[in-house]
């Protein structure tokens, strides 16, 4: 009993009330899927919030691991009721939910993060994270010895899919014979599923992993058998030092500061914005020591050429699985086309439902 | 060393007794939280109170409290009238998934139906789908003597794929961009809110629908049966009861009332189908039975404490930046004090005499 007492006391005394941040500051909420400790998507998005949060006359929170259905509309409704000025919601399910609030508060600038629905007052954003998965692709296909490459994969959505086939589309282009092999794990974060759904990949004779998911489980699946892996969504080295290679990451950060820099200004008009390698809002991590001078120099090169504009990935002639020509010689997949890409190039091993 | 041993009560705790008990055992959850959030760098007292603040601490929080209990109250008030039978049905994960898919296959193939015969349509198919989804485990619990347990929870995964398979499939809607979900349902076939609130008539089927089954065990020959059968197998055949069919009565009961939960989560909440609709309703539901003590009212009042508990995290998230994982942690003390404060029902703690 004395213990609990000794508790309470504790307790009691270390109640300090925080002060009330002040009127004027303005507020800055962000929407996440999964817990910002997932080394992950979140926490790449929390990494971008905390640069808005270093800006002046700003304060940010968040609330993580919120699921898609009618859990983050009540989210979103209820920083907006606290007077939050700017919300960045972070998953493609959070569209609808986020669409009707916006409704509701004119005056509240809301930006939703991959997917395609617009108002007045809410505009969407993504990162053209395919274009990195390409240059991921260029390093895989040099770099195998089986030609199997394994891609442990989260949901057959556009997202996810337009990652795999610029992926596989990258391998191509420098090693015709090697084949991707996908498999679903229909979870975003879930370490040990992934972790097990990359080993069912290794026994299937596949060398390098790559992952689109929101944990570094199949690097530590690569790590153990002494592959090599593509981390994703931030640099995953730390993971597994040994197996990897790269990881496409993103960094929101500027982007963020840009957009609640523009609100803070009255400036900002919602709109659809799909930024990519030329505006840094995407790109590789360090290459890990296994990977040679000559491989980088041909990354950087293909890289150049997308950000100046020269090279695009979804450019034909591009088949899909059946061999049948999906995007036409000469032709580039338009943005519409690759936002509702349910189809997976040739070359890739697996299905797309 | 221990001067303490723990003794059988010669009479059950009373009311007062039991009161005492749950509130010391809340108490101590919440100490014992206190403690957590301190040690994760938050002010303990304004945490709680935040938290409190967030599920019931004004008009909008208790909306959403109450809104999110209604699905739990449902699958709750199923899971319970199994266990009365001491049948453990763990499928009302399944159960709902299947009573929203049955609810959206009216809802898609007859949108144009007056909302007075849609709904009703739906709710029947709803109850349908998810009493089969009962049925299922019931009937092989009875021809194979297969483990009731085990068969439910696989069925939940089983439920929840073919739900997956709807939605990437056939039931896409053509102008997702290819995501998984299903075209908006009809004004029809979407259950309204009540008033100006953000409540949907949800709350009143969980009213009418707990108020029947409380009456059901209360007053009717079938109820006593199942509650008597449920406390002794033994007796029960003995004195002649249809054990075997009551088995299979409350798993139908039990499905059907989860898949009503669907049908609702599916009309009133998401307006469609879509996998995210699956959010462990089924499962919070146990938690939510059995910290109830299988009693209708009671289940309505640890729903809406659990779903307070969910929508609160959110605002201690939001104003103390408390990692989401704290709600779960807290729903699990209270769940792990709660139950062990029922020891004191039925047992007492003495002091041992000194030899």
């Amino acid at each position: 009993m004395n213990m609990l007492k000794a508790v309470l006391v504790l307790t009691l005394s270390l109640f300090i009330s925080t002060a009330n941040a002040g009127e004027k500051e303005m507020k800055v909420g962000f929407v996440y899927v999964s817990p910002i400790g997932d080394a992950g998507y979140s926490y790449a998005h929390d990494v971008g919030r905390q640069a808005v949060e270093a800006m002046e006359g700003v304060t940010t929170s968040y609330v993580e691991s919120v699921s898609e259905g009618p859990d983050s509309g009540r989210v979103i409704l209820n920083m907006a009721r606290k007077g939050y000025d700017v919300i960045f919601a972070t998953s493609f399910g959070y569209m609808d939910p986020m669409l009707k609030v916006a409704k509701r508060f004119p005056k509240v600038a809301f930006l939703h993060c991959s997917g395609f629905k617009q108002s007045e007052n809410m505009g969407n954003y993504f990162g053209r994270m395919y274009q990195a998965r390409y240059l991921t692709g260029i390093v895989a296909g040099e770099m195998t010895k089986s030609n199997i490459i394994g891609y442990v994969a989260a949901f057959p959505i556009p997202e996810v899919i337009r990652g795999i086939n610029a992926f596989a589309l990258g391998v191509q282009s420098v090693n015709p014979d090697a084949t991707v092999r996908v498999v679903w794990t229909k979870t975003w974060y879930d370490p040990a599923t992934e972790k097990e759904a990359a080993k069912s990949l290794l026994d299937v004779g596949a060398d390098i992993l790559a992952q689109h998911q929101d944990s570094p489980g199949p690097q530590e699946a690569a790590e153990e058998r002494g592959v090599y892996s593509f981390g994703y969504n931030s640099d995953m080295a730390s993971f597994a030092p040994k197996a990897h290679l790269t990881a496409p990451v993103w960094n929101w950060g500027p982007y963020y500061v840009k957009i609640v820099e523009e609100v803070k200004n009255g400036t900002w008009k919602a709109g659809s914005e799909w930024p990519g390698l030329a505006e840094g809002i995407i790109g590789l991590s360090p290459f890990g020591p296994m990977v040679s001078q000559e491989l980088r120099d041909n990354v950087a090169a293909v890289k150049a050429e997308i950000v100046a504009g020269d090279k695009k990935v979804f450019a034909g002639p591009i088949k899909d699985q059946n061999g049948v020509v999906k995007i036409a010689e000469g032709v580039v997949a338009p943005d519409a086309d690759l936002l509702g890409m349910t189809w997976f190039v040739e070359g890739v091993v697996g299905t797309t439902e | 060393m221990l001067h303490m041993r723990i003794a059988k009560r010669q009479e059950p705790l009373g009311l007062g007794g039991s009161c005492l008990v749950l509130f010391l055992a809340l108490a101590l959850s919440l100490v014992l939280s206190g403690i957590l959030l301190f040690l994760g760098g938050t002010p303990p007292l304004e945490g709680l109170a935040t938290l409190f603040y967030g599920a019931f601490g004004s008009r909008w929080a208790l909306e959403d409290s109450v809104l999110k209990a209604i699905p739990i109250f449902l699958c709750s008030l199923g899971v319970a009238v199994a266990f009365r039978l001491k049948i453990w049905n763990i499928g009302a994960e399944g159960q709902f998934a299947l009573g929203s898919i049955g609810a959206t296959w009216v809802a898609l193939s007859f949108p144009d139906w007056p909302s007075f015969i849609l709904l009703p349509a739906m709710i029947g198919m709803a109850m349908l789908a998810g009493g089969v989804w009962g049925l299922i485990p019931a009937i092989l619990r009875q021809k194979l003597r297969t483990n009731e347990i085990i068969v439910t929870l696989m069925m939940n995964y089983i439920g929840i794929l073919v739900l997956d398979y709807l939605v990437y499939g056939v039931w896409k809607d053509p102008s997702s961009y290819g995501f998984p979900m299903t075209p908006e349902f009809s004004d029809n076939a979407i259950v309204g809110k009540i008033g100006s609130s953000s409540i949907n008539w949800g709350l009143l089927h969980c009213v009418v629908l707990g108020t029947f089954i409380w009456g059901f065990f209360k007053f009717t020959r079938l109820g006593f049966e199942l509650k008597v059968s449920g406390d002794n197998v033994a007796a029960a055949r003995y004195a002649g009861l249809p054990y075997d069919r009551l088995v299979i009565l409350v798993m139908v009961i039990s499905g059907a009332l989860a898949g009503w939960a669907g049908f609702l989560e599916a009309s009133a909440t998401v307006n469609r189908l879509q996998p995210s609709i699956i959010v462990g309703y089924g499962y919070t539901a146990i938690v939510v039975a059995w910290l109830a003590r299988l009693n209708p009212l009671n289940i309505g009042i640890a729903s809406i404490l659990l779903a307070g508990l969910r929508v609160g995290v959110e605002n201690l998230q939001l104003e103390l930046q408390v990692p989401a994982a704290f709600g779960g942690i807290l729903e699990g003390l209270i769940l792990l004090t709660v139950l062990a404060g029922g020891l004191f029902t039925h047992y007492k703690i003495e002091r041992r005499r000194m030899e």
